[in-house]
């Protein structure tokens, strides 16, 4: 420990000396990042004004999202209170914890049309998968923060390890989206900590050879039938088809500036399926038009962009690592859903973050930005030279 | 590079960081110009085109219900059918004011609060857009005709022609056949993706009864067809078509000349009566009294007819006849008197003398004979004939529970028959084990006597007993019972579930106690066996409803009529040559010899002797229907296919 901290010092000497004789600014005080916060805002009103719309004007839905945002919101403020370290401390204990939620969602979970995905406690219910979003980036980082990097082969096996379990039982549930969505936030963390080119090739080389027999014995039918639905929609017009016919439609016909608030047609004559759920964004795109997903796509890409710039100025490996996969994870996500909806990629369950409804992947992802506060705030570790 | 990378290297560390983050960087622009490359293709270079398709030409996929399968009973006779009826539809898309619209309706025809009520939680429900709500069935000519006059003022509402379930044959099938009703919310929470895709176009689903059961068979295949719409959905043209496959017509076993005998022999008594081909195990008839008629179910039931249903005491909406559990009483001494044969407790020649009571060694407890004087002197075929319930306490005390549980459930007891009827229930044969679990309790010598005359813990369903019955009629050949015999006229092979083996010495020796019963001069039910040009062979049973404590007299009369004994009776016929099986329950009916056993007679008689029983043709009320002709299909948003045959072509297809 003497010996890490001196060499940080001795690495942070510049900028130590700097950050003695400021002060530290109220921001950095109530740990909060200003230009992040403005752009969950922007982004989080956008999202409930086009939810509204979604929604057929159900405010008693739009009430509960708004619920769920104080609550998001007020997490995200709590959690960019705790000191990043303890994070990096408690990270097997976190990582167990969602995994033995996992294993009991086997057992114990409820779910609706044949999958098991949820745990319901008290009469809450909730997701133990979406707590392995969070889990699986923090328990990475911090085992391979404490390693050299970039990382050896035995420690990329096990940060390996790591990332299959959990996947592996959330696709028991069945849930390919999300279990695709963990293995990646997990295995960003590997890419950012400087992951041999040699066995990223390897392993994609790997991925390839082994399309065949995962699309013949670890996919299920709806699930083949997704993939084959994006290539030919009008095989399948009524079932799979129909919501990328539709949601095709709703986008397409919304053209450069859309229908207006409140008339897509699409989306207001049902048409357009999950529409205020995964398909918010051809709600959007109907009313909104071109400009409309334009400015959201700005938006979102602000939010990265301010999510990398903290991961590429926090103060060691962990912070960097855990900053760079959350904000890596979102853009994901991003990228997942709007390219699902127009048609680009197969139908996976990826909510469009921050703005379709749902509360737990919103909870999740907002804890995840209250941990990219933490790191953006907190004061340099050398502080008692004074 | 290698060896000194063990020590952390905190600057190549950050500047590696750096250089991943500034590649992700170019991914995710480059990315997100694929993504806005997409929505700019969608959405300005072929905006032309998704415009058009959004906002004049829609192609809509309709589903095409399948006609249901037809049910027909053992002679042909339609019992489940389906007409053309007109409903009244409303398309919200089309609407301004929904709530103005069903205000105008109510002014032209009869539309009530529960009516609305039903439109509103379908509107609800998950469904496509332009798909036309129901909001009234069975239009008569006269609403037809003032929709028609003002249609101008009547925008988005529509009259379609559907097939809805008929059953001709109403109350007599109520719970046997069932009926379809709407589907409710908690049937299309449960379904998954495949059916919620075919009951999309139906509105209604298979509650009880063979409808429910062979729901998947009658239901057959929907189809699709892509229509194209105008912007007022009014329907263009058609421009793809997969045809509906239709369902398949069941015929039962059931007979429905011998069920109407079944009906009319209960009267006003609460009961059942189920009787069973010996040879097939097919149900030859399953009444459970009283009945409803199901087609009030069909279209949606009035609370008031609904409410009056369930609040009659008589519990008509229970089916007595699988659902009902009774204590099986003296019917079942006959397979106690072969158990005791079988397992060699006892011989043909035992006897025993009977004082009109029974007592377990050191125990004060008199174990009373129905018959408080005794039976004197007697064996297992006079138990039998005079129904001595002293003989078998003893018979059940030598023998002991496991023996008796074992011997029992290879006749069905205790377990469903697995009869192609839905909510069946199991019944009860106790064993050591079950009391145990349910009661905590050790099982007592006392309980096993109890079993040996049919009461104490033991119950079973009048089909339990019917099963039983037909059991012992076919000498241990022990068949599943069976409703339906063909699907489209291939017929369902009967199913053996297991073979009794017993000595055939003893099944002779049963077989004539049992025939005794009904014709010998001591025999409790001679009065029913009486001058008849068959042999037949029976069990009457007298089941307590409360008990009655020890010394206490039997007065019926100071008794309510609910407090009344159930009257049994078990049996089958000809003798020689057992064909039907049948068991008969009547509630509060006091005497099995009295009132369940002549019920018996009448069933036999009918099914042995009405010789013109199968060349009876259906009342030609029964098949006809509506000229097809008539219904107006330009005007229907989505049809469902008519039949191209009629139900007659088909009864009279399924007689030959």
């Amino acid at each position: 420990m003497i010996l890490k901290n001196q060499q940080d010092f001795i690495r942070r000497m510049p900028e130590a000396s700097h950050d003695l004789r400021r002060r530290r600014s109220f921001w950095s005080v109530v740990h909060i990042d200003p230009f992040l916060l403005l752009l969950l805002l922007i982004l989080t009103t956008y999202g409930l004004v086009v939810l509204y719309s979604a929604s057929e004007d159900n405010s008693n839905l739009i009430k509960r999202q708004a619920i769920f945002f104080i609550i998001a919101y007020t997490g995200m403020f709590t959690v960019a209170q705790i000191s990043v370290d303890y994070f990096s401390r408690w990270s097997l204990l976190f990582y167990v914890g969602a995994l033995g939620l996992l294993v009991s969602v086997l057992f114990f979970g409820v779910g609706a049309k044949g999958a098991q995905r949820w745990l319901s406690l008290g009469g809450i219910r909730f997701q133990p998968s979406e707590m392995m979003k969070l889990a699986m980036p923090i328990v990475i980082a911090a085992y391979l923060s404490n390693k050299t990097l970039p990382p050896r082969f035995k420690h990329v096996f096990w940060s390996l390890i790591l990332v299959i379990v959990p996947t592996v039982l959330i696709i028991k549930q069945p849930d390919l989206g999300t279990s695709i969505l963990v293995a990646i936030s997990g295995l960003i963390v590997l890419f950012y900590a400087g992951l041999r080119w040699r066995y990223i090739l390897s392993a994609l080389a790997l991925l390839l050879a082994s399309a065949w027999p995962m699309w013949h014995y670890v996919l299920h039918d709806y699930q083949r039938r997704r993939i084959l639905t994006l290539f030919n929609p009008e095989a399948d017009k009524l079932g799979a088809g129909w919501n990328i016919i539709q949601s095709k439609t709703a986008i397409g016909s919304g053209g450069i500036d859309g229908k207006g608030w409140l008339e897509g047609t699409q989306s207001h004559l049902d048409f357009l399926p999950e529409g205020h759920t995964d398909f918010i964004i051809a709600v959007l795109a109907e009313e909104f038009g071109f400009v409309g997903v334009f400015a959201l796509l700005v938006i979102y890409l602000l939010v990265i962009a301010r999510g990398l710039y903290i991961a590429v100025n926090a103060q060691d490996s962990f912070r960097r690592l855990l900053a760079g996969s959350i904000t890596l994870t979102f853009f994901v996500y991003v990228f997942v859903n709007i390219g699902m909806v127009s048609g680009l990629l197969p139908v996976v369950g990826v909510p469009l973050p921050l703005v379709s409804l749902g509360g737990t992947s919103l909870v999740t992802l907002m804890l995840g930005f209250g941990l990219l506060m933490g790191i953006s705030t907190e004061p340099p570790k050398i502080t008692n030279n004074r | 590079m290698q060896e000194h990378q063990h020590f952390k290297n905190y600057h190549i560390e950050s500047r590696s960081f750096a250089g991943r983050v500034l590649l992700t960087t170019v991914l995710i622009i480059g990315l997100t110009f694929a993504l806005l490359y997409r929505y700019y293709s969608l959405q300005i270079t072929h905006h032309q085109d998704y415009a058009t398709q959004s906002d004049n030409n829609r192609i809509l996929v309709q589903t095409i219900s399948p006609q249901r399968g037809l049910i027909f009973d053992t002679n042909g006779r339609l019992l489940a059918d389906n007409r053309p009826s007109y409903i009244l539809s409303l398309v919200p898309e089309n609407i301004k004011s929904v709530d103005e619209t069903i205000e105008t309706l109510r002014s032209l025809i009869v539309v009530n609060e529960g009516h609305v009520q039903d439109f509103y939680k379908f509107l609800k429900k998950n469904r496509r857009p332009y798909q036309p709500i129901p909001l009234r069935f069975r239009l008569t000519e006269e609403e037809i005709a003032k929709i028609a006059v003002n249609e101008y003022r009547l925008d988005g509402v529509e009259v379609e022609a559907i097939l809805v379930r008929d059953y001709p044959a109403g109350s007599l099938f109520g719970h046997s056949v069932g009926y379809v009703g709407k589907i409710n919310n908690r049937e299309w929470s449960k379904f998954d993706e495949e059916q919620a895709k075919r009951y999309r176009g139906v509105h209604t689903i298979g509650k009880i009864g063979i409808e429910k059961s062979y729901e998947d068979v009658l239901f057959g295949e929907i189809g699709y067809r892509n229509v194209e719409v105008n912007a007022r959905m009014r329907v263009l043209r058609t421009l793809e078509q997969q045809n509906p496959i239709e369902g398949k017509n069941l015929q039962l076993h059931i007979d429905s000349h011998l069920q109407q005998i079944a009906v009319d022999a209960l009267g006003d008594y609460r009961g059942s009566v189920v009787a069973i081909d010996v040879e097939t195990g097919g149900v030859l008839s399953i009444v459970s009294t009283p009945s409803y008629d199901p087609n009030l179910f069909v279209t949606g039931i009035s609370y008031k007819n609904y409410n009056s249903l369930r609040n009659n005491p008589d519990i008509p909406l229970f089916d007595r006849s699988i659902q009902g559990r009774y204590p099986p009483a003296s019917t079942i001494k006959p397979l106690m008197g072969l158990a005791g044969l079988s397992e060699n407790v006892i011989s043909r020649s035992y006897k025993i003398f009977d004082p009109g009571f029974y007592q377990l060694e050191n125990e004060e407890r008199l174990w009373r004979d129905w018959k408080r004087t005794g039976h004197g002197i007697v064996d297992v075929h006079k138990a039998i004939v005079q129904s001595s319930d002293t003989f078998f306490y003893g018979l059940a005390f030598r023998m002991g529970i496991d023996r008796i549980h074992d011997f029992g459930a290879q006749f069905g007891l205790g377990q469903k028959t697995g009869i192609d009827l839905p909510n069946e229930k199991r019944g009860l044969w106790p064993s050591r084990e079950w009391k145990q679990q349910a009661h905590r309790l050790p099982w007592f010598p006392g309980d096993s006597l109890n079993v040996g005359i049919g009461q104490g813990f033991a119950l079973a369903t009048p089909l339990q007993m019917a099963t039983m019955v037909a059991t012992i009629a076919n000498r241990g050949k022990h068949l599943q019972p069976q409703v339906v015999k063909s699907i489209n006229g291939e017929i369902l092979p009967p199913k053996i579930i297991n073979q009794v083996e017993v000595d055939n010495r003893y099944w002779d020796h049963i077989f004539n106690a049992m025939k005794d019963v009904m014709h010998s001069a001591h025999g409790t039910a001679r009065r029913a066996g009486s001058k008849s040009s068959y042999l037949m062979a029976g069990k009457t049973g007298t089941a307590q409803v409360v008990g009655i404590a020890q010394n206490e007299e039997y007065d019926s009369e100071a008794l309510k009529e609910r407090n009344r004994d159930h009257a049994l009776f078990v049996g089958f016929a000809p003798f020689e040559n057992p064909k039907i099986a049948v068991a008969v329950i009547v509630e509060n009916g006091e005497s099995g010899s009295g009132t369940a056993a002549p019920i018996a007679r009448k069933i036999f008689d009918s099914y042995l002797l009405d010789k013109n029983r199968d060349k009876e043709k259906p009342p030609a009320k029964l098949v006809s229907k509506p000229a097809i002709g008539e219904v107006p299909i330009n005007k229907v948003l989505s049809v469902n296919v008519l039949p191209e045959i009629s139900s007659l072509e088909l009864a009279q297809r399924e007689n030959q």
